[in-house]
């Protein structure tokens, strides 16, 4: 109708470059950064943290001090409740999300109308998830040492090792999450998530070291399909002095369930998201 | 209209679409192109391929064969330039419900790569121009669904799409988001933008669109201007008399001689309706003229006499059947529903 209308308010349309992709998963990391710290952070602390206190708490204080313990079972069982509470995390902070983007709110579709491919929104989705999941597992230190009868006693901590065990472990996690959150009909996700959290929780070597359960061998053998089990052995290795499994099995653990789930999670996402 | 040249922004060609390796094509063998600066409807009953051929245009469909270009560029091969040019607003909401509004839009610029100052200022003209200003705080969860149609309308406009795509946009508003989602889409055929749109709502299509694309069955039925869409109707010209009478008053317009055929059906509270159907302007004087007389003739009282024009409703009809589609079909009222 308008001259300006026969131009069109056409401004150059940028090149798909790797920058502005970039720029993009960025942004997307920024969203659920401000997101986690300005409108949901204490729902983020509720979410990860009252299940490893009341760990903390019964098993590590309650449990020695009726004698049903040992004193000092709570030192043992520090690793395992940051394990568990650093794959949880990360675990549930892609599935959930992406249960309800997909199915409910739909919020998922502007994260995948934005300029960067498919799989991009994915891995982004794994990585904010594994930040939570650190931030989680990080924060077990000092509720441990305010809970725990004696504080806690770490004995000369393997930092790369610590370093290690979280980046790989909580990315893990985040993938199985990506599984989980595309693999299931979000009215079937209740029961999964009892179905496959339930033997995680309690298969993972969280409440008792690998090395114990040599008297209980096909148990032990069966842990070893559980991821939780070589980030709760490898946070063993990296803050104690306790037997542990070898050192090339827990990064051997770790890298295969991060590749497995990983490219399967990715594979599941883009599926789910283009038709 | 502002089409100064026929550039194409989108191209579909040969497009198909089944869902399954065994199943029913979705989509069986589209043709059609968008011009720049046209309002381009997509009219079809329920399940006859709107969504999927939309969902290809965004990437989030792919295509089993054909092809699908926005501004030149191959969707299938290379999604994220097309991303960059395209918005999609859906019929329901997907706004970010973690966020406040303000924050809806400004998230979405920054995923396209606008600049932080650059992002709050488009945001908040863009809150304004869209009646939102002053609830650019609040949480989108409290905001009513005409608000929503209207923020998620915003958002995609933070990245100055090429590109707009709604899906049955108006549906579920009150007539005053409805008209001022009207006035908005003019508005932004204004300058320069694209639009698809999805409806259900003949007026909205028949008011709105510079042209409309018919699709059932996964084919384009038809496709042209709603004024030439209508006249598809084969015998649809004439007149409809209201008039007050207690039963059929067919009797009175038999001397019509400018009518070919009537109708007559009760119109409720003591009146009927009849349609005379036949040029307006034939050799034995005007169809109006003759249909007031004989109402006079008749001693029935006039209520009402209008010219009938196929309405687009009519030509959708008459095109697509009246077979309901789908678990919520019944979107195909009579010819009568007006």
């Amino acid at each position: 109708m308008s001259a300006v209308g026969a131009t069109g308010s056409a401004r150059a349309v940028p090149a798909a470059t790797r920058n502005v992709q970039l720029r993009a998963f960025t942004a997307l990391c920024g969203r659920d950064l401000w997101v986690t710290v300005r409108h949901e952070f204490g729902s983020f602390l509720a979410q990860a943290l009252l299940q490893p206190i009341f760990l903390l708490f019964v098993f590590g204080r309650v449990l020695p001090e009726i004698g049903a313990a040992r004193v000092g079972y709570g030192t043992q069982l520090l690793p395992g409740v940051m394990a568990l509470t650093l794959v949880l995390t990360a675990l549930q902070n892609t599935a959930l999300p992406l249960v309800i983007e997909f199915s409910f709110t739909k919020e998922i579709e502007d994260r995948l109308l934005a300029p960067l491919p498919v799989a991009a929104v994915a891995v982004q989705k794994i990585l904010i998830a594994a930040v939570r999941g650190v931030i989680a597992g990080l924060l077990i230190l000092p509720l441990a040492a305010l809970i725990l009868p004696g504080g806690i006693h770490v004995h000369g901590p393997n930092w790369a090792a610590l370093i290690g065990i979280f980046f790989f472990g909580s990315l893990a996690a985040g993938a199985m999450g990506l599984v989980l959150g595309t693999a299931v009909p979000a009215n079937r996700i209740s029961v999964a998530f009892a179905v496959v959290l339930t033997p995680l929780i309690f298969t993972g070597c969280t409440f008792y070291p690998w090395i114990g359960l040599q008297h209980l061998r096909w148990f032990q053998v069966f842990t070893l399909i559980n991821p939780l089990t070589y980030v709760s052995e490898g946070l063993r290795a990296a803050l104690t002095t306790l037997p542990h499994l070898a050192g090339g099995w827990i990064a051997l653990g770790l890298g295969v369930s991060l590749v497995l789930f990983g490219v399967l999670g990715t594979r599941l996402f883009i599926r789910r998201a283009v038709d | 209209m502002s089409v100064t040249e026929s550039v194409a922004v989108v191209r579909v060609e040969d497009l198909h679409k089944r869902y399954q390796a065994e199943g029913p094509e979705a989509v069986a063998g589209v043709d059609f192109e968008v011009l720049e600066g046209e309002i381009f409807g997509l009219l079809g009953p329920n399940g006859a391929g709107k969504t999927t051929t939309i969902g290809t245009i965004t990437t989030r469909v792919k295509p089993t064969s054909g092809r699908v270009l926005v501004d030149g560029v191959d969707v299938s091969v290379d999604p994220v330039s097309a991303k960059l040019r395209i918005a999609a607003v859906p019929q329901m909401s997907n706004l970010d419900r973690a966020l406040t509004a303000l924050e809806n839009l400004t998230f979405h610029a920054a995923y396209f790569g606008a600049g932080r100052r650059e992002r709050r200022e488009r945001a908040r003209e863009l809150l304004a121009r869209f009646g939102l200003g002053g609830r650019e705080n609040d949480h989108v969860n409290n905001y009513s669904g005409g608000m929503a149609q209207r923020l998620m309308i915003a958002r995609a406009l933070m990245h100055e799409p090429r590109l707009l795509i709604l899906d049955e946009p108006t549906t579920g508003l009150d007539p005053q988001s409805r008209l001022f989602l009207w006035d908005t889409m003019v508005d932004l055929r204004e300058r320069g933008t694209t639009l698809i749109l999805t409806t259900h709502d003949m007026i909205e299509a028949d008011r709105l669109c510079d042209r409309i694309a018919i699709i059932d069955h996964g084919k384009i039925i038809a496709l042209d201007t709603p004024t030439r869409l209508r006249r598809l109707l084969p015998a649809e010209h004439g007149v409809e008399v209201t008039v007050a009478a207690t039963e059929d008053p067919t009797e009175a317009f038999t001397a019509v001689s400018a009518s070919e055929r009537s109708e007559a059906r009760p119109a409720g509270e003591g009146r009927w309706r009849v349609r005379l159907y036949g040029e307006s302007n034939g050799d034995a004087g005007g169809l109006p003229e003759q249909a007031l007389h004989a109402t006079q003739r008749g001693g029935l009282e006039l209520i009402e006499l209008k010219r009938l024009e196929g309405s687009l409703e009519d030509v959708f009809v008459h095109l697509t059947g009246r077979e309901l589609r789908g678990a919520d079909g019944a979107m195909v009222s009579g010819r009568w529903s007006g």
